[in-house]
């Protein structure tokens, strides 16, 4: 079963945990097709972890997976984050 | 705690050192069972900005871990964790630049309706359109609001489709949300939109939107699945 799309705005209470700044408007730019979104409206897929996706090329952007107490992030997939604290 | 519709219910929160909120923003609720076991659920503020209590609209999911327990079993006085809160893209702008259009799909109507709130609130003229799509009337949530809010003549006009059932003599909308109905509810000179709802419904109006020449950056979106409540 394809899973559940939803979006930045899904995350953006973990993420919360990782960032001074508000990060739903903060504007990813994805590694693979040079797309700029705001976090809000980039796709979003939980599971184990949170998975982010482009969506214009759907490359994984960015990975969040937490314990409750630690937060292990991948952001292989994310050329910049530009936030505005 | 007060029934909205069969499925659904406000609950009015106190929250401790809360520090305001925006309209659109949502919180976690984390809840904890005996043995450690914990669940957390994202739900959306129903209440606008600068209120002293934080009212969350929660629809009963059979299934969810969550939603049976804040609808069914929750009592006044009850106590449970919240972080936020949260999110700062799916949030009203006081002054968005032109018209707005919100739409919502069942219980997404939740955050669309703390914008309402808000808008009511600042006595904000800025010309907006609600279009909300429910099964059927027993399904509108916050219908008498809704109503009122609709005949103030102060620019905010609501409109409702009802997907499956419709009452009597109802003489609105009957279907899904589609491309003539969104030309025909849509403002002139349409400047921001927001939708919530089920992702199906969310990315069926955004692409729709777009298709009618609105601009992709301009359709701001939240959806949330339809099951895990």
């Amino acid at each position: 079963m394809e899973a559940l799309r939803l979006d930045g705005n899904a995350a953006a209470g973990l993420l919360s945990e990782v960032f001074a700044a508000e990060v739903t408007t903060a504007v990813g730019t994805c590694d693979g097709c040079g797309s700029a979104e705001a976090v809000g409206a980039i796709h979003v897929y939980l599971a184990a972890g949170t998975v982010l996706r482009c969506p214009h090329c759907e490359a994984v952007v960015m990975k969040v997976v937490t314990d409750g107490e630690r937060i292990w992030m991948d952001l292989r997939g994310l050329r910049t984050l530009e936030l505005a604290p | 705690m007060w029934p909205e519709t069969d499925r659904v219910k406000t609950l009015a929160l106190d929250v401790q050192d809360w520090t305001g909120h925006r309209a659109g923003q949502h919180v976690d609720v984390r809840l904890t069972a005996d043995d450690g076991y914990q669940a957390q659920r994202s739900y959306s503020i129903a209440s606008s900005a600068g209120g002293p209590r934080v009212e969350l609209t929660v629809e009963r999911i059979d299934d969810g871990e969550v939603s049976p327990y804040l609808t069914e079993e929750a009592h006044t006085g009850d106590r449970f964790e919240l972080r936020g809160p949260v999110g700062g893209y799916f949030v009203w702008d006081p002054d968005p630049g032109g018209p707005v259009l919100l739409v919502g799909g069942g219980s997404g109507i939740v955050p669309l309706m703390a914008m309402a709130r808000q808008r009511t609130a600042n006595h904000d003229a800025v010309p907006t359109s609600l279009l909300y799509s429910a099964r059927s009337w027993e399904d509108v949530i916050y219908r008498d609001e809704l109503e009122r809010y609709g005949k103030r003549g102060d620019g905010l006009e609501i409109v409702f489709t009802l997907t499956r059932e419709q009452p009597p003599g109802w003489s609105g909308y009957g279907r899904r949300v589609d491309r003539e109905l969104l030309a025909e509810v849509a403002p002139a000179d349409l400047t921001l939109t927001f939708v919530c709802g089920p992702t199906p419904f969310v990315e069926a109006v955004a692409e729709t939107l777009v298709g009618l020449g609105h601009e992709p950056s301009r359709i701001k979106t939240e959806r949330f699945g339809p099951t895990g409540g």
